[in-house]
């Protein structure tokens, strides 16, 4: 389908008779959801621009759902980064209505309201964007590298495995569900204005070693952290905790590792 | 085609500055993290100082009205007041020149920008915290 100029949206239509490419059957129960997603194509593009899109979707779809409809049956060129799509992978963050979210756990019935029935995408903010909806993770992911996360050991190796009680792991339970979608660091004014800042998801990725009782590389980290670009550049602003589809408590994560640092005690 | 698109100004922020990137690269100091102690320590200071301060100029006995010059002779003359006003200026001043210089850090994007700007800071904590400690000093109740 030709590409349409500025507000003349694309609008998909039913067609029913089954044959290949042919948009499927509306669903009753469907409602038409305005989508504003931010297209930009490096070979033609000079700068991104909004392209809207009207699809139908059940409340109880995921946005993920829409977007994947509007590339198998309007624009199949739409770009974007998706893998488990549940909410595991970590692939698909992205601005939606100006908030950082995976789209794989985001429900239309949560976007639409009685008089809105419109839904902004743009990729996430602060890394570089390669095309449509995907940016280039490497910054991500050399600040995430620079704080060791693996597990560093120096005493002899236990002769079977490394014990550990349950209070011990309960220490860090938090942060170990991060999945590195780069939710939270790509939601960071800070990480935006500045991204030598390490961001909250390298320091969550420390702080489940730090606090690891099996792990002896923590000295190591906090002296990384306590970097000009780490730490203590948090301002506390909460947007990571907001933005983190897992719940982590990055905020205070950051804050445990301020406070590691102050008494160097882990 | 794989060039990263990072034009200024189209994602509503300017591109990140990759090549500044130095996590890991420790340079030996631990001066953030003593600048973010001492912004909590004096704050909690500066409470006490500065509500102390308000209360004895604008509150107790008369309060703003009875403010002249024999007022300001009499509490300097005693080393008590001189060192509670010295001890405020001081950590009010550089208290605030803190929080100004990570603001500085955090919203400027060129380096000779950011580098003008700390040193404009610089300047007027030197000049605002000399002139007042002199005067705090060299007070003399006597000229006119």
């Amino acid at each position: 389908m030709a590409t349409t100029a500025d507000d003349s949206t694309q609008v998909a239509t039913a067609g029913g008779t089954g044959l290949p490419g042919d948009l499927p059957p509306v669903p009753d129960g469907a409602v038409m959801l305005t989508v504003h997603i931010q297209r930009f194509n490096p070979e033609l593009d000079d700068a991104p621009h909004t392209e809207s899109y009207r699809v139908p979707a059940l409340p109880g779809d995921r946005l993920l759902n829409v977007l994947h409809y509007i590339k198998w049956y309007i624009d199949g060129t739409l770009t974007f980064r998706r893998s488990c799509a549940h909410g595991v992978c970590g692939s698909d963050a992205m601005r939606i209505n100006g908030r950082n979210r995976l789209c794989c756990k985001v429900l239309i019935k949560d976007l639409i309201g009685d008089k809105r029935n419109e839904v902004t995408v743009e990729p996430i903010k602060g890394l570089p964007l390669l095309k449509d909806l995907v940016v280039d993770m490497e910054p991500f992911f050399d600040a995430y590298r620079a704080v060791k996360p693996y597990l560093i050991t120096y005493s002899a190796e236990p002769t079977r495995e490394h014990v550990q009680s349950p209070a011990d792991r309960a220490r860090f339970d938090d942060t170990t569900k991060c999945i590195l979608c780069a939710a939270c660091t790509t939601s960071c004014p800070v990480y935006w204005s500045e991204d030598a800042y390490v961001g909250p998801a390298a320091i969550v990725n420390a702080h489940r070693f730090i606090f690891d009782s099996r792990d002896e590389g923590g000295r190591e980290r906090l002296e990384i952290l306590s970097d000009a670009e780490g730490v203590w550049r948090c301002r506390t602003t909460f947007n990571c905790t907001e933005a983190c589809p897992r719940g982590i408590q990055v905020t205070q994560a950051i804050q445990e590792v301020k406070r590691a640092l102050m008494f160097r005690r882990i | 085609m794989t060039a990263a698109f990072d034009p200024p100004a189209t994602r509503g922020i300017e591109a990140p500055r990759a090549p500044k990137r130095r996590v890991g690269g420790r340079r030996g100091t631990n001066f953030e993290m003593y600048a973010w102690l001492f912004m909590r320590s004096s704050g909690i200071a500066l409470v006490i100082l500065v509500l102390g301060h308000l209360l004895i100029m604008n509150v107790l006995d008369g309060g703003v009205h009875r403010i002249n010059w024999g007022f300001v002779a009499g509490r300097w003359s005693s080393p008590f007041w001189q060192i509670w006003d010295l001890v405020m200026l001081w950590l009010a001043e550089i208290h605030g020149a803190n929080g100004l210089r990570v603001i500085i850090n955090d919203y400027t994007r060129r380096d000779g920008t950011r580098f003008w700007l700390q040193l404009m800071l610089a300047a007027s904590v030197v000049l605002v915290m000399s002139v007042g400690t002199l005067v705090i000093f060299t007070f003399d109740p006597t000229m006119s």
